[in-house]
């Protein structure tokens, strides 16, 4: 008798998952409001920072100058052994060269 | 009454997934994973999305380069006073930076000399920077302090070799804070006569040029007039600055390439295997159902509670870990394929910036085609003669 009260349904289960789950992401909300508003203390800082010394780029990777600075990359940079060689760093498959359709460039390699 | 009957019928559902659990966790499983990751992706790209859009907001206007023969050149200086003559212009001034091989360490640093002198009071920097002609001395960052073992900080030196293979030795007045090790990590700072002197840079030059405008509506069209004055240089814009860091982990190339095919191929195929048919049991299982007196109406209840469960739990554990995954754990899935080969590299804390936007995009993208693709077969099943279906 008493093992029967104590069980619970199993939507009760799937209800206390689900509600549980809820809790849990507005946990990590309120969480994502706080370190947004102590990064909105720094940025001044960092923005300072990016004025001062007139950066272009993150720190994301160092191993290669266009994963460094993709913004400020030149055209062989991805590619300095030859046009259309196999990329070599592995940053490359995440950081793609730089878009350089604007500069009206053709190049046809057959 | 009316919920009674559609708990009862959860209940039986729940009870049916836990007699095929092994099948059941298999999806779920599969299914959190493709959420994970695809959440997980959905937050860095966003997070650094945002960053660098509140980052690089005071960037320069414009970047001009001097192009020869396809590759990046030295700029000479008195172009500047040229760029200045456009209508609009309100500065450019020459920046100088490069790179710096440690043959020791195997890293790779950023050099850079600075003619201006500021930072003050700036919570990022311990010490100071050099001022613009200080000979000898030298603001790090935090990457470069761990790589050199660098324990002192403030008051150690550090030694670099310049273009003629001699030392030179560079007190370091400053280190920059981890705080700011996204933009900081590899720099080292000092004055613009030291750099010029370290890399031997012929005189009159620069790396590039930092242009700044009036009216940011102008930057395009003064970059238009830049590049028909000047044919061999390269303006780069700061909105393709951002717009670069909006490609590195968009969704047509980058990490979604890289790790997610795989994935993405593995679910496709099992949202198809589902769509296509049901299993001899499972049409067994409704005829039974149909036979006992279920309406069809209550099977396609039970089909999408079906879907519910397997598709919810699956996205709300997807969500939660990915989150975990970027925010708490440093993208740590990621993070190799951004480190590389990179001796110097930062920490991933991000702020987490969340799009939800992007989160109702994935929420509506799995888990109702998931939930159709339960329904849709069941529906055929349960609309035919229960004598038929259990029969096959």
């Amino acid at each position: 008798m008493e093992r029967k009260i104590l069980r619970f349904r199993r939507s009760t289960i799937f209800f206390i998952f689900v509600s549980m789950s809820f809790i849990i992401i507005t946990v990590l909300y309120i969480q994502s409001r706080i370190s947004i508003s102590r990064h909105h203390i720094l940025e001044k800082d960092l923005v300072e920072i990016v004025e001062n010394l007139s950066l272009t780029d993150m720190v994301l990777s160092t191993d290669a100058r266009y994963t460094r600075h993709p913004t400020q990359a030149d055209l062989f940079s991805a590619f300095q052994d030859y046009p259309g060689s196999i990329e070599h760093f592995p940053t490359g498959s995440v950081i793609p060269p730089p878009d350089f359709s604007y500069t009206g460039m053709v190049m046809r390699i057959e | 009454m009316a919920f009674e009957k559609h708990r009862n019928i959860l209940d039986y559902t729940l009870q049916t997934l836990l007699r095929r659990k092994f099948k059941n966790a298999g999806i779920i499983l599969v299914f959190t994973f493709v959420i994970f990751i695809v959440g997980s992706i959905v937050f860095l790209s966003y997070s650094l999305k945002r960053e660098a859009r509140l980052l690089f907001k005071n960037s320069p206007d414009i970047i001009v380069q001097k192009m020869r023969a396809g590759r990046h050149e030295l700029i000479p200086v008195t172009l500047g006073n040229d760029i200045m003559g456009i209508a609009g212009v309100s500065n450019a001034g020459p920046r100088y930076w490069g790179y710096y091989y440690d043959s020791g360490a195997k890293a790779n640093y950023t050099i850079l000399g600075i003619s201006t002198f500021g930072l003050e009071n700036n919570r990022m920097l311990t010490g100071r920077l050099p001022s613009a002609h200080e000979r000898g001395v030298a603001a790090i960052g935090r990457g470069i302090a761990d790589v050199r073992i660098i324990k002192k900080d403030i008051g150690s030196t550090l030694y670099l070799q310049d273009a003629d293979g001699k030392w030179m030795d560079f007190n370091i007045v400053g280190i920059f804070e981890s705080d700011s090790e996204i933009l900081t990590d590899d720099l080292i700072v000092m004055s613009e006569d030291d750099f010029k002197y370290l890399v031997k840079m012929p005189s009159g030059t620069a790396t590039d040029l930092a242009v700044n405008v009036y009216n940011e509506t102008e930057i395009p069209t003064i970059a238009g007039k830049i590049k028909e004055r000047f044919p061999d240089s390269r303006p780069i814009l700061r909105d393709e600055i951002i717009r670069t860091y909006d490609a590195v982990f968009s969704w047509r190339s980058g990490l979604i390439v890289t790790l997610f095919i795989g994935a993405l191929t593995a679910f496709i195929i099992l949202a198809w295997d589902k769509a296509t048919g049901l299993s001899a049991e499972e049409k067994q299982e409704i005829g039974i159902l149909k036979a006992v007196g279920w309406e069809t109406s209550d099977i396609l209840e039970m089909k999408f509670w079906e879907g519910v469960v397997v598709s919810l739990t699956s996205f709300l554990c997807g969500i939660i870990i990915a989150y975990v995954h970027i925010f708490f754990m440093g993208a740590f899935l990621f993070a190799p394929a951004l480190k590389g080969w990179s001796v110097i590299y930062p920490d991933f804390r991000l702020t987490p910036f969340i799009d939800f936007y992007q989160i109702a995009i994935l929420l509506s993208v799995t888990v109702i085609p998931y939930i159709a693709s339960t329904i849709i077969p069941s529906w055929k099943a349960a609309i035919t003669d229960p004598d038929i279906v259990m029969r096959g």
